[in-house]
Formats: structure tokens, C-alpha cells, sequence
């Protein structure tokens, strides 16, 4: 019984200074250190608030045929929920005027609108899967969501230098069931935890699209934005870009200005 | 909200023009017709053109907003489908929480895609399309209120249009002329009536619900024979109606299920009709990029055969194809069945794709079946046809 409890005792102790010995090492799982890098990147670009943008994409086909959409995107951030967006399409000519009304969740589905000017209608569009293609871009909605840190399970991989740059590689597993991905490899840079890159693995987990973010500028001294975004799908050949042309933040936006009532004003 | 206009104003100057916005669309649009004509007068070919523009002008930081957009279709065979309309002509001031818009507008209501019931506000512009979705501009002032619980929408509607029907040239006619310049009016003001209606729409998340009501002129004529001159004609009748509507939608999963319900009281019946179903969409089909989308909706109306709409106990099954390239390509098929003549069916096809970022072609079909002649669809029995239109946009 003594000799037990002796034993015991020492048993206690080696475990104690076994775990202080490795303690650095072990101080986080690859999971924590995955989740934490997740979290820092979420609170680096909170209170924003809301954001006005010009963009266009650039769309091409394998055998490099080349199309432009021109569109604006209205942005509203949301406190604990996924950001409302509100995009208004210029360009091809016969979807000018279109509009479409997204709610965008972690890990319920998002819910959408579309407006048809011709028609005056405003149609609500079953959104389950996130995983379908935006335009007939390379860009899927889920690409196009914002960053929530529950939308994931981290797992942080490795240290690489990417363009002369250190980053951080994580692992993304998405938590939404209806996702089109198994999951997301992003590289994000240790300086401003800004993604540069995100590589997205399809159902039968064979390498699907890569994106990369080009030319990141700062706003409100605080937020860091890409101005270009390049997805290319590497089974079909595919590519779309996605450019920023004129972009500004706190325009006063407000949640009445994405409902369904100015969806169906927004020109 | 005043930020909110200054906002939508910031937003407006980034468009390429700053206050005015120009829209565009115009087709050429050729039809084929399979069967004989059941008219000597009719043709088994027909060539048309329109043309509708669009101005918009927005000013005082984008709270005030004026909106022109005439139309014209010129129809080869068909003096009665030629012709010009002002589809909207109005001015919409946008206030904290609520908005007034007056002069020709159009609304739409409703959920379902196989009929539209619920929606009663604008004319339907017969010549232009079977299926009633091309509709004539309402003149109207409209006043809005958008707040926490709902939509509420109030309309006063001092000017009646007229239904538009093909003349002895066209085709989707019965034997007999309709006479469209001499229409039948149960109100003493004929078509000075002063229409109103109300609207309320709300969102609960995953389910949206409508409630309307209207009283005012008959959008759906009535038809009195007469005689005019030697020739025996159809006068329109419009009678006065209330009309209480509920529309509904749910979302389930990758299911948007839809309802739509009225209730019409005229001079001469009282009924309910209502038309119910669901959209089902895939996405990725079979590992491929397309969607499919499966409709089934099925069309009820309380008074049977005496029923003017198509739909009187009648399933429409359609699918939409949605090939998710780069032209915007899209195929819609749909197959109506009347469940109480298995005689009676009628289907269409729409398909359309974008040439480049101004043109765009479009194939439409429709089909009729019916050997009952009480049945509304042996009237087009014959007028079977597939037009191809080359659409330009800008």
C-alpha cells in the first residue's frame, strides 16, 4: 500500500519534469496553434464596418478566351454572424440592373435574393450549397463569403517563406456539411496575418482551384485589402480574376440598406 | 438614414455616369408555327421587332429618382400586336423607413412560377407572351412603409388599362373577334375607377409570407357576345372585384416550397383558386458544374370548367438547366397536365445564352393539346411554334 503510493508519488514527479522538459514544444497542439493563427487573423480586421466597391472579373477559358463582368459590392459587417452583401451586376449588358442580396452565416446556409429588373421580382434562392459557381466565375459563394473563425477547424502545419515572405501554413477543414471542399491549405504571412494564398481540395480530396492575393493595400490604417484576386481551377484549365478598382470603407451603410426593399432599388 | 442616401450617392458616382444610368434591350424575333392555321386569316410564319429603352435619373444624394421606360413591338402579320406602350414613367422619393413612388410603374407579387394568381396591380400585355408574364405600366402612387415587422404597401390605382388580344391576323385567338374598342365597364367611371390595394410582406428567416387585398377593376375580362355592324364580335367585360391574397414561401434545405391563394368575389362568383409547389435544386450535378433545378407545382381553381385561367386542376412538372459557363446558358422545360382531361396538356421550352457581353440568342417553344372544345386550351390547338429571337442589349 505505502510502496503504492510511493510509486505513485514518483510517477508524479518524472511526469512533472518529463512535461517541463518538453513543455515548449508541447505547450500547443498543431490544432490550438492552427485555431489561435485563426483568431488573430479575425481580430486583426474587426470593426471595419461597412465598405463601397467597384470591381470587375475577368474571366477565362482554358483556350484563354477572355470575358469581363463589371459589378459594385456593398459590404456590411455583422457582430457574431457572416457579413451582408449586396451586389449590383453593370457588365454583361443583359444582367445590368440584376442585383443580388446575400446573408452569409458560418455554418448555417447563407440566405440569398436575386432581383430581375424586367420582371420586378425579388426571388429567394435555396442557398444550401455554398459550393456553386458565382457568375459562371471560378469563384464559388463560399469563396466569396467573409472570414469567420467557426466556419473551420484549424491545423497548423508548417512555416514557409512564400515570395520572400515568412508565413504561417494552416489547414482548414470546413464545418459547414454542405461545403464543396474537404479542405483549404491557406498561407498566411506572419507580419499582418494577411492569406496570400489558398489552395482548396475537392470532395475526393485531389487539389481543385488556387487562389492568390495580389497587391494588398491598407485602409483606415488598419485593414488590408487585395486589390486583385486570382483563382485557377487546375482541372479544367479555368481562371478567374477578381479586381478591385475603387474601394472605400464606413460610407455610412446601414442594415436597411440590405433588405429586400433596396435590393429592389439598388441601380 | 441621411447617411444612407449619402452612401447610396458615393455609390452612384462610382458608376461610370454619375446620376443617369441608360438601359437598353431590343429583339428580333422570328416564329414558326407547326400546324394549318384553324383561321384562314392566320399565317404559319411571323416577324417582329421591339424595343424598349430605359432612362434613369437620380438626384438629392440618390433620395429622389425619376425612371422612363417606353416600349414598342412592331408584329409583320398581327396590326393589333403592334404597338406602344409606357412601361414606366414615375418618381420615387426614398424617406427614413418608408417610400413613395407615383406615376406608370409596375409590381410584381407572388411566389409560384406556373401562374401568378396573387398578382393583380398591372395589366397582363396578352400580344406580347401566352404564358401572361409580359404585363402593360400602371399608372399608381405607391406608398411604402419598411419596418421591423414587415412591408407594408398602399396603392391607389386611378386609371384602368385594357387587356390587349391578337386581332383576326394573329394567332392565340378564338373564332371570334374581340373587341377591344368597345369594352363593357361595371363601374359607372369605367375606366377612371379609382383602384386601391394594400400589401404586406414580411421575412421570418426561412419563411416569407404575403397578404394582399384588392378591390378594384377586374384585370381578367369577362366576354358579352355582340354584333358590330354585320360581324358578330366579343366585347371585354371588366367588372368590379375584391380579391384577398396569401402568398407564402419556405425554405427547406436546397427546397424552396411555394404557395399562393386567393379569394375573388365579382358581381357574378365568389371561388377560391390556389397554386402550390416546390423548386428542388442540385448543384454539381454529377460531379459536373451544372445545375438542375425540378419544379412541380400544381394549379387548383374552385369554379372547374368555368375557369378563364388555364390552371383549374391542372400539375405543371419543369426542370431548369443551368450550365453555369461563361455565357450565361439556361434551358427551362416544362410540361402542364389538366388532371381532369387527359386530353388537354400544353408544354414549353425556353433556352437562351449570350453571344457576347451585348448580344444574346434565345429559342422558346410552346406546344397545346386538346380535343374537348369547352376546354380554354383547345383554342390555341393549332398554334403550336418555336421562335428564335437575337436579343441586343446595352
Amino acid at each position: 500500500m505505502k510502496r503504492t503510493r510511493a510509486y505513485k508519488g514518483l510517477n508524479a514527479l518524472v511526469l512533472l519534469v518529463l512535461t517541463s522538459l518538453v513543455m515548449p514544444a508541447l505547450a500547443q497542439t498543431a490544432e490550438e496553434k492552427g485555431l489561435q493563427i485563426a483568431q488573430e487573423r479575425k481580430s486583426r480586421d474587426e470593426g471595419w464596418g461597412d465598405s463601397q466597391a467597384e470591381a470587375s472579373m475577368i474571366l477565362r477559358t482554358a483556350d484563354r478566351q477572355e470575358i469581363e463582368r463589371k459589378m459594385r459590392l456593398l459590404s456590411l459587417e455583422m457582430e457574431n454572424d457572416g457579413d451582408k452583401g449586396l451586389t449590383i451586376f453593370d457588365q454583361p449588358a443583359d444582367v445590368k440592373g440584376t442585383a443580388f442580396l446575400n446573408y452569409s452565416h458560418a455554418i448555417e446556409p447563407d440566405e440569398q435574393w436575386m432581383y430581375l429588373p424586367a420582371l420586378k421580382r425579388v426571388k429567394r434562392i435555396a442557398s444550401r450549397s455554398k459550393s456553386g459557381p458565382f457568375m459562371g466565375s471560378e469563384f464559388a459563394f463560399e469563396d466569396l463569403s467573409s472570414f469567420e473563425v467557426e466556419k473551420y477547424q484549424y491545423r497548423y502545419l508548417r512555416d514557409e517563406k512564400l515570395s520572400g515572405m515568412d508565413t504561417f501554413v494552416v489547414e482548414q477543414t470546413p464545418a459547414y456539411e454542405h461545403s464543396g471542399y474537404t479542405k483549404l491549405l491557406v498561407w498566411i504571412d506572419k507580419q499582418h496575418y494577411r492569406a496570400h494564398k489558398i489552395e482548396f481540395y475537392d470532395r475526393k480530396d485531389s487539389l481543385l482551384k488556387t487562389l492568390t492575393m495580389h497587391d494588398y493595400q491598407q485602409y483606415l490604417d488598419k485593414y488590408w485589402r487585395p486589390m486583385k484576386l486570382s483563382m485557377v481551377n487546375h482541372q479544367t484549365g479555368k481562371s478567374t480574376d477578381l479586381i478591385t478598382h475603387a474601394l472605400s470603407f464606413r460610407t455610412g451603410l446601414t442594415e436597411d440598406d440590405f433588405s429586400q426593399a433596396s435590393l429592389k432599388r439598388a441601380r | 438614414m441621411r447617411k444612407t442616401i449619402l452612401a447610396m450617392g458615393i455609390l452612384a458616382s462610382f458608376a461610370s455616369a454619375a446620376e443617369i444610368q441608360t438601359y437598353l434591350k431590343t429583339a428580333l424575333e422570328q416564329r414558326f408555327y407547326f400546324q394549318d392555321a384553324a383561321y384562314a386569316q392566320q399565317e404559319n410564319s411571323d416577324i417582329s421587332l421591339f424595343v424598349e429603352p430605359e432612362i434613369y435619373y437620380s438626384f438629392n444624394e440618390g433620395a429622389d429618382s425619376v425612371n422612363f421606360k417606353p416600349f414598342f413591338r412592331y408584329d409583320s402579320r398581327d396590326d393589333e400586336r403592334t404597338h406602344a406602350d409606357i412601361r414606366e414613367l414615375n418618381w420615387l422619393h426614398v424617406g427614413d423607413e418608408w417610400e413613395l413612388k407615383a406615376g406608370i410603374s409596375k409590381v410584381f407579387w407572388g411566389q409560384t412560377e406556373s401562374q401568378h394568381l396573387v398578382d393583380v396591380i398591372n395589366q397582363t400585355d396578352f400580344v406580347e407572351a401566352i404564358d401572361g408574364e409580359e404585363k402593360l405600366g400602371q399608372p399608381m402612387v405607391q406608398l411604402s412603409l419598411q419596418k421591423d415587422w414587415g412591408t407594408v404597401s398602399l396603392f391607389a390605382l386611378p386609371y384602368f388599362r385594357e387587356r390587349t388580344f391578337a386581332g383576326l391576323d394573329g394567332r392565340f385567338r378564338g373564332p371570334l373577334r374581340i373587341d377591344t374598342d368597345n369594352p363593357i365597364y361595371e363601374s359607372q367611371d369605367e375606366q377612371q375607377n379609382l383602384d386601391w390595394a394594400l400589401r404586406y410582406m414580411h421575412y421570418f428567416g426561412d419563411v416569407e409570407i404575403g397578404l394582399s387585398y384588392f378591390d378594384g377593376t377586374n384585370r381578367e375580362p369577362g366576354f358579352v357576345p355582340d354584333m358590330d355592324g354585320t360581324e358578330p364580335v366579343l366585347r371585354p367585360y371588366y367588372g368590379q372585384m375584391q380579391q384577398t391574397g396569401l402568398d407564402m414561401l419556405a425554405v427547406v434545405g436546397a427546397t424552396l416550397y411555394k404557395l399562393e391563394a386567393i379569394h375573388r368575389e365579382t358581381d357574378r362568383e365568389e371561388f377560391y383558386a390556389l397554386t402550390a409547389g416546390f423548386e428542388y435544386t442540385s448543384i454539381g450535378v454529377l460531379n459536373s458544374v451544372y445545375d438542375i433545378g425540378w419544379l412541380m407545382e400544381y394549379q387548383y381553381d374552385e369554379r372547374d370548367e368555368q375557369a378563364t385561367s388555364l390552371g383549374q386542376n391542372d400539375l405543371m412538372v419543369g426542370s431548369r438547366i443551368v450550365f453555369n459557363d461563361i455565357d450565361g446558358t439556361e434551358v427551362l422545360i416544362a410540361f402542364i397536365q389538366d388532371l381532369d382531361n387527359s386530353s388537354s396538356r400544353s408544354g414549353y421550352i425556353e433556352a437562351s445564352s449570350r453571344i457576347n457581353n451585348n448580344w444574346k440568342w434565345r429559342v422558346d417553344g410552346w406546344f397545346f393539346s386538346s380535343d374537348q372544345p369547352t376546354e380554354p386550351t383547345y383554342l390555341l390547338r393549332r398554334d403550336d411554334y418555336v421562335q428564335l429571337s437575337l436579343e441586343y442589349y446595352f
